[in-house]
Formats: C-alpha cells, sequence, structure tokens
C-alpha cells in the first residue's frame, strides 16, 4: 500500500475497453503476474505477460488478430499487422499507422 | 486558488514578464559576431545568435521579422539591442519592438565595421542594462500570466501523467483568467477530430483544421519517404514504448485538460489578440523551434511535460521540465524541475499533480531558475518555410 492507500500498479489501462495496457515498472520478465489499474473505470485486473516487456512499453489484454484495430484512450491508435496473443508485447513490429 | 499571484515585472505595455533580459539581437547570420561581442563586453546582457535572415522572401520572410520582433517585444526582455549588417531591415525590427515602448536601438555594420559598431552598441547595451537592473518586481495576478505548452520526447508515461497533469493546470488556471497555448500541428495526426471539437466555436474549430489541413498537405506530403517513423515519432518516442502518430497524438492533447477550449488559431509567432484563455499556434513539433515560435508570441512561462527527457531551454522564456517516468527521474533528475511519477504509483491523483505544477510556475515566476536555465540551455532556433533566394 502506499500513501494514498492504493496498491502500486505494474501496468495503467486508460480507458474499459482498451485492448493494451502499459507497464509502468521497470523490470517485468515473461512470464510474470501482473497487478493493472483501468484509469476512468477505476477497477483492477492481473495479466500475465509471455514477455520481456520494458517500462512505458504495451502488451495485449486480449487476444488479437492481424488487421484489428487497437484501441487505446478509446480511440483507434493503428492496426496490428500480426496476431497477438494476450499478454504478448505490442510495438513497432506489430502495430502500425493508419495515418501517412 | 483565485488569489494564485506572482511577482513578475509589468512593462509599459502592460504585459508582465517573469525575468529581465537585456537583449543583443542579430537581424540576420552576419551579425551575429557582434551581438556576441557586445554580451562579452558587457556582463549580463544575452545575445540571441541564429542562422537566418539573408535573401528571405515572401511568407518565410515574414515569418523571421515576425520572430525577431516578437522574441524583442516579449515581456521577458527589458530592453534590446538590433544589431545587422544594413540598416534597413535592422530598422525595421526596431520599429516593431518600439511599439512596445521599451528601450530599443539599431545598429548597421556597413560602413562601420565591426569593431567600431561593437563599440558603440556596447555603450547602448551598458546604458540599458543598468536601467533594466534598477527595475523592480510587483505583485501581479495570475490573469496577468501567459503560459505556452509543448511536450517533447514523450512516451506512454506522458500520455498517462505529465500530459494529463498540464491539462489539469491548463483548466484551473484558464478558469482564473490565465493566458494558454499549445501547438504542434503534426502531432495531433490520429487525434484531429478530437481537437477540431475542442474549439469555442465551429468557425474557430474549421480554422484548426484547415491549419492541420494545410500542414499535411503542404509539408508532410511533399516531403514523406515513409510512415515518418523514428521522425514522428521520434526514435526516442519509440523507445518509450510509444508506436504510432495515433498514439502519440492522443497523449499529446492530454495537455489541454478536459473543460478549457481553445479560442483562436495563432499563426507561427503570432501574438494573441482575443484576451485571456487558451489559444493554438500553428508549429512543428520539434521542441527549440515551437518554443521559439511560442516566445515571440509573447508567452512568459514555457510548460515542458517529457517522457524520455528532452532537455531544451529557451534564452529568454524560462522552460519547466515535468515528467511522470520513474527511470528518467532516477537517470537524469538535473533536467527535471517537477517529478509526478507518483501518479503511475498511485500515490498522487491528477488534482494533487496540477495544484504542484502551478505552484512550481509560480515560483518560477517569482525567481527560482529552471533545470534549463541553470545548465545554460539557450536554445533559439528560428523556424524557416523554405530556401533563401
Amino acid at each position: 500500500m502506499n500513501r494514498l492507500g492504493n496498491q502500486p500498479p505494474d501496468f495503467l489501462v486508460h480507458e474499459q475497453g482498451d485492448s493494451v495496457g502499459v507497464v509502468v515498472v521497470e523490470g517485468i520478465f515473461t512470464g510474470q503476474n501482473l497487478n493493472g489499474w483501468v484509469m476512468d473505470s477505476d477497477q483492477t485486473l492481473t495479466v500475465t505477460v509471455n514477455e520481456n516487456i520494458p517500462l512505458g512499453h504495451k502488451f495485449a489484454l486480449a487476444d488479437l488478430k492481424s488487421g484489428d484495430a487497437i484501441i487505446k484512450y478509446g480511440q483507434d491508435i493503428g492496426r496490428t499487422v500480426a496476431d497477438i496473443p494476450k499478454g504478448n508485447h505490442v510495438h513497432v513490429h506489430n502495430l502500425k499507422t493508419k495515418k501517412w | 486558488m483565485s488569489d494564485l499571484t506572482f511577482f513578475g515585472y509589468r512593462r509599459q505595455n502592460d504585459r508582465v514578464g517573469i525575468r529581465n533580459h537585456v537583449v543583443l539581437l542579430p537581424l540576420d547570420d552576419l551579425s551575429n559576431a557582434a551581438c556576441e561581442a557586445v554580451a562579452n563586453n558587457i556582463k549580463g546582457t544575452l545575445a540571441l545568435p541564429h542562422h537566418y535572415g539573408r535573401l528571405q522572401f515572401g511568407e518565410d520572410l515574414e515569418l523571421h521579422f515576425r520572430t525577431l520582433i516578437g522574441t524583442g517585444s516579449n515581456p521577458n526582455v527589458a530592453a534590446v539591442v538590433v544589431i545587422g549588417i544594413e540598416p534597413g531591415w535592422t530598422g525595421r525590427v526596431v520599429e516593431g519592438v518600439a511599439q512596445t515602448g521599451k528601450p530599443v536601438q539599431g545598429f548597421a555594420i556597413e560602413q562601420h565595421g565591426d569593431i567600431d559598431t561593437i563599440a558603440a552598441a556596447s555603450r547602448t547595451a551598458k546604458d540599458f542594462l543598468q536601467a533594466a537592473s534598477e527595475l523592480t518586481r510587483e505583485k501581479c495576478p495570475i490573469a496577468d500570466l501567459w503560459v505556452s505548452h509543448k511536450c517533447g520526447e514523450s512516451d506512454t508515461t506522458s500520455g498517462m501523467g505529465a500530459n494529463p497533469t498540464v491539462g489539469n493546470f491548463i483548466d484551473k488556471t484558464d478558469a482564473l483568467g490565465a493566458t494558454n497555448c499549445f501547438g504542434e500541428t503534426s502531432e495531433i495526426t490520429g487525434a484531429e477530430h478530437l481537437c477540431r471539437e475542442r474549439a469555442a466555436t465551429k468557425e474557430i474549430g474549421d480554422k484548426w483544421f484547415a491549419t492541420w489541413q494545410a500542414y499535411m498537405d503542404e509539408v508532410i506530403e511533399p516531403h514523406k519517404t515513409s510512415d515518418l517513423a523514428e521522425s514522428q515519432p521520434t526514435k526516442g518516442n519509440i523507445e518509450g514504448g510509444l508506436t504510432t502518430i495515433e498514439e502519440k497524438a492522443m497523449g499529446n492533447l492530454q495537455k489541454i485538460g478536459k473543460n478549457a477550449r481553445y479560442i483562436d488559431v495563432l499563426a507561427p509567432a503570432e501574438t494573441p489578440e482575443k484576451g485571456p484563455g487558451l489559444y493554438y499556434m500553428d508549429t512543428s513539433s520539434a521542441a527549440a523551434e515551437c518554443v521559439t515560435l511560442q516566445a515571440a508570441g509573447g508567452f512568459a512561462v514555457h510548460v515542458f511535460p517529457t517522457g524520455q527527457g528532452n532537455i531544451i531551454g529557451n534564452p529568454i522564456e524560462p522552460v519547466i521540465k515535468v515528467t511522470a517516468n520513474p527511470r528518467t527521474v532516477r537517470t537524469m533528475g538535473e533536467h527535471v524541475d517537477l517529478d509526478v511519477s507518483g501518479l503511475l504509483r498511485r500515490e498522487m491523483n491528477l488534482d494533487q499533480a496540477g495544484d504542484a505544477l502551478i505552484d512550481m510556475v509560480l515560483r518560477t515566476c517569482n525567481g527560482r531558475l529552471t533545470a534549463a536555465e541553470a545548465l545554460g540551455h539557450r536554445e533559439f532556433v528560428m523556424t524557416k518555410l523554405y530556401r533563401s533566394a
């Protein structure tokens, strides 16, 4: 517990329904079970990650198919270019912009 | 909150500054050496060397003059010495700055040479500096404060912590009559539909959208050779976990909070003229270019949220760094003015973070040196629209 009486989370989610969580601590490794906090709905959840995820990087909160839109902030932030299982790293290798 | 005040320098035109610089302003690249020599002669003055001012024309030339005149007119500047290669364009900058009522004098190098010009300009700079040193700060309401905002080397912690902190600051200070400004046209891409909706009226939103569309059509589309990965988002953004421009844009827009609505769309370096409120300025998303334009627009203090640790400063407008990234706080804490990483640990909430930022801004206005000032960051970078003739 920290001084506001909350459990410090391992990852944050902007909005309920987002497809990705963001790791907010250093040293997250394959197989770890993470505690998350959804900022807009103040809910908590747990996810096991399948890869090492650096601070600030994203992972899938559900199984995603190639071509799916990734939702973050409740908004479309790009399209997947590979299938992404829940708990896998989401970044430039499997997510591309729809702009430019 | 309504009694928030700071101690600033009230200038002849009633604008309030938080620093008291005597500036040596070169019209052109050729005059940098003379300005730097005067700054060396007269301790406590500030030369602003830059790369341009020769054979520019059209809109690019107008922006050059607007940036120089705006820089000299900024309320953080007490007095200005302008040095140029010839008297015509030098005089145009002098006349522009003189509209504020502050002391300003121009010197031209042709038919005098560097050495006589430096001697004459040094005598004037000395007089200006001693007069400025006798000016005193007075108590001012936060409604007298003009604050610009731009984020840099952002990462996902920016959108979760530092930028929403700025948003909370803007929502609170907008309601108190402060003047705030954001920009970064390319970086709204992916959130342009949301930014358009944040205008005070449909007409202003349409003006914003036309500005964004023109940037796409005239800057990005004709010159791009890829999807801009590693440029926008930058290599540092990607290292920090940001993947696409849409994701970066959503994080960027957290800076304007939830309630404030922008009341006008400014050209680069244009001064707001619609009174207190939130303004959009059409700028590049490169830090030094953007802050230089906002300073030329008249903004007195800059709030700069960062994730991976952009270290930018500006010579006349203090730049306050805010980060929520705990690794950046640990590895490059000397650049950080306000640490809001507690947001990510749920140790603090956004209301507390916004109040902490208001406190840091007011302390900076009262004279606290920012990290960038203490470290000597003075990035003065003119925006150039196209090649010179």
